[in-house]
């Protein structure tokens, strides 16, 4: 009889996985058996472990419920988009297309990363990381609902004022360490930009503080709750009334126009205008790094439309404080409004066309900014004459 | 206790570090970066002692701000480091001798200091506690009533600075047309358009109509 | 002013959390998707010839007096924080005082708009 695979491997026992895997075994019961001991350890002898560890988990909760909402918002971003349009809109994956998000994650993921051969390769990887990181950041200091912040911090609304303000450097160092043309104009597009319409933000955030007489986010929002127009008026379960939009509603608008600037979204969109500059500061990337900044540049729209809904739409209270309405949750009062302010975002993209860029420089330096200055005047004035703080 | 040591050791040191990399580093647009992370950590150091309006206020100053400027100019200037660097050992002597001057000025004066007999007793009484935990309220108190000449030399300052940079940068552009938003609105159908009626066989002479264009000049 | 660093231990948790997820997104690709790059795909992009050189180049000086003029508006909202904090307690010296203040700033503002600074052509 003829051997057809005469170099069949003699049948023989291996025993190398089985050493290895053996030892694999034990390694991990070791270490099982190392971390079981350190965390009895850090659980019962030190007091600072027990706080730690239910601040990584509220911090990993909020993380992860900001990340799936954005991943919807994202989605009703482009379905309302579409619907203007008179398209579906994403329908595949999932039903109604609701995974679509999902799938566009592991589509980022799989892809090739590709680092240009002419670029700083360190600072090319840094300004996504950075963008994303950034935008993340700022959500620790936002009440969700009374008392649900990671760190309710006295100058609230001056980190996120800070942490808003650094969301430039992403676009710099990006479309800088491209090495190329069309990111390098998109980034200085960008940065003066943003730059300009940051001013407004401040005075604007500045009327709010004057009326509150604070830098703490839950401080103001509990100043639209507890006093305000509809005390004034003797109404106070009407507390719609009592939020700052009506008051201060030129500021309101002026708010919301330079966060569409700020954030970079149309009719704004002049660093990434595709008919002049392929995809701004982003020409250049792809792959997570590409999806690092869209994630960041989603997550910068949400704390705007937060820190709108913080400072003019009174947070987490209910529209009016009787019983049907307060039987819901403050968080989801609050999301329900940052999803209103969002939609506002989502319309104004498919109804604005582009500004042009000197338009645009126009209407920050010479419509918000003397607007806004004069608005903080005009506060502090009536303020001053009436007496009417908190 | 010992984690606010541990912070203070974490951000003096990564900011001597990135201070020196500042200096050090051969690409310009690095040392601004590193001189960003020098700030941030100083931002860190303000925090620890306290004063977390100032470490927002340094924050939001130097870093979203001055740091931005800086980046500008060393992008735009767009200097070869590598050309400036190149007189280095020639010029080395001169600064040698310089900075050995400064260093001796340094040590003279450092030498003279006297501390006030009672400060080392009032450094190790209790601090006074604060009226209000708000340290911006806090300042805000003092700035505007009892330093109230310091804060407008500060806006005479800026002052000085916006028309410094204007006469500095500013430069008249000629041939430049210009959006006028204004006129554009105001621009009606009268003055835009004629109604004619043609006669047939005669077709239409262009009467010369002067219209302007957005810019105002005549065409 | 234990309590306040206690405010603050958090929010560093926080962003190290973010930097954590912001980390491994960025990593994964790396790990995860295939790679096989040729001089073709590391170029920078252009309209279908190479570069001809450094894409960094000098830009329009305005960019700067931008710059410049954020500063200095950044520095008078970065002034306006405390005052519109403690507005209530500084009283009508205090107001009057931020008045002047911006009076002044509103004369370099005037300035620059009559200067054509503010244009952008």
């Amino acid at each position: 009889m003829v051997d057809i695979t005469p170099n069949a491997p003699k049948k023989k026992t291996n025993w190398m996985p089985m050493i290895l895997g053996g030892l694999a075994l034990v390694m991990l019961a070791a270490v099982a058996w190392v971390a079981v001991v350190v965390l009895k350890y850090l659980w019962v002898e030190t007091t600072w472990f027990i706080p730690a560890l239910i601040v990584v988990i509220k911090s990993l909760a909020l993380l992860v419920a900001l990340l799936v909402i954005i991943a919807f918002f994202l989605l009703a971003d482009r379905k309302i988009w579409a619907a203007v349009q008179l398209r579906r809109g994403p329908n595949v994956v999932g039903p109604f297309g609701l995974l679509q998000s999902f799938a566009d994650l592991l589509k980022f993921v799989l892809k090739e990363p590709v680092i240009p051969a002419t670029s700083d390769k360190v600072l090319f990887l840094l300004a996504p990381l950075l963008t994303c990181i950034l935008a993340l950041a700022a959500w620790a200091v936002v009440p969700v609902a009374e008392g649900w912040a990671i760190a309710d911090i006295n100058v609230g609304v001056l980190y996120v004022f800070a942490i808003s303000s650094l969301g430039v450097y992403g676009v710099i160092i990006g479309g800088w360490a491209s090495n190329s043309k069309y990111p390098f104009l998109g980034a200085l597009r960008s940065a003066a930009q943003m730059v300009s319409y940051e001013v407004s933000i401040g005075f604007v955030i500045i009327t709010v503080l004057m009326v509150v007489g604070s830098l703490n986010l839950t401080d103001i929002v509990l100043a639209q709750k507890n006093s305000g127009i509809a005390h004034m008026l003797g109404v106070p379960w009407f507390t719609m009334l009592n939020w700052f939009f009506i008051p201060l509603f030129p500021m309101f608008v002026i708010f919301f126009i330079s966060a569409l600037a700020e954030t970079n979204r149309p009719p704004f969109d002049l660093p990434e205008a595709e008919s002049e500059l392929v995809a701004g500061f982003m020409s250049e990337y792809g792959s997570t790094p590409y999806l690092l900044f869209m994630l960041g540049e989603y997550v910068a729209i949400m704390t705007m439309c937060a820190l709108t809904t913080i400072l003019f739409l009174g947070g987490w209270t209910p529209p009016l404080s009787i019983p049907p309405f307060t039987w819901v949750p403050g968080v989801v009062w609050f999301v329900g409004k940052v999803g209103f302010v969002f939609f506002m975002f989502a319309m104004v993209k498919a109804m604005v066309p582009r500004y042009r860029y000197d338009q645009l420089m126009r209407l920050g330096w010479k419509v918000f900014l003397p607007l806004s200055l004069a608005a903080v005047v005009i506060v502090a004035g009536v303020l001053q004459l009436t007496g009417w703080y908190r | 206790m010992n984690v606010i040591t541990l912070f203070f050791y974490l951000f003096s040191g990564v900011l001597i570090a990135s201070a020196v990399m500042v200096v050090s580093s051969r690409n310009p647009v690095h040392a601004v970066l590193f001189l960003i992370l020098a700030f941030v950590n100083a931002a860190g150091l303000f925090l620890l002692m306290g004063a977390e309006f100032l470490a927002m206020i340094l924050i939001v100053v130097y870093v979203g701000a001055v740091a931005v400027l800086f980046l500008f100019v060393v992008m735009m200037l767009d200097v070869d480091f590598a050309e400036l660097r190149q007189g280095f050992l020639q010029y080395l002597p001169i600064g040698a001798v310089i900075s050995a001057i400064f260093f001796i000025e340094l040590a003279l004066v450092v030498g003279t200091w006297q501390l006030a007999p009672e400060a080392l007793a009032l450094r190790k009484a209790a601090a006074a506690a604060p009226v209000d935990a708000m340290n911006a309220r806090a300042l805000g108190r003092v700035l505007y009533t009892e330093y109230v000449y310091f804060f407008q030399a500060a806006g005479l300052i800026l002052l000085v600075a916006m028309i410094g940079a204007i006469v500095l940068t500013l430069r008249e552009r000629h041939g430049v047309r210009r959006q006028d938003v204004m006129r554009q609105n105001a621009r009606g159908k009268a003055d835009a358009m004629s109604v004619v009626t043609v006669q047939p066989g005669q077709g239409v002479t262009v009467q010369g109509v002067k219209r302007k264009d957005a810019a105002g000049q005549e065409v | 002013m234990q309590n306040l660093l206690v405010d603050y231990l958090p929010l560093v948790l926080f962003i190290g959390l973010s930097a954590v997820i912001g980390l491994a997104l960025m990593i994964a690709p790396f790990v995860v998707a295939h790679q096989n790059p040729d001089p073709e795909k590391l170029s920078a992009y252009e309209c279908g010839f190479n570069a001809f050189d450094d894409a960094r180049m000098k830009f329009d000086v305005r960019f700067y007096l931008v710059a410049i003029l954020f500063i200095i508006f950044d520095l008078e909202v970065a002034f306006l924080f405390p005052w519109a904090v403690a507005l209530k307690d500084v009283g009508a010296f205090g107001f009057w005082s931020m008045m002047v203040f911006l009076g002044v700033l509103t004369i370099g503002f005037v300035y620059e708009w009559r200067k054509g600074a503010l244009e952008w052509d």
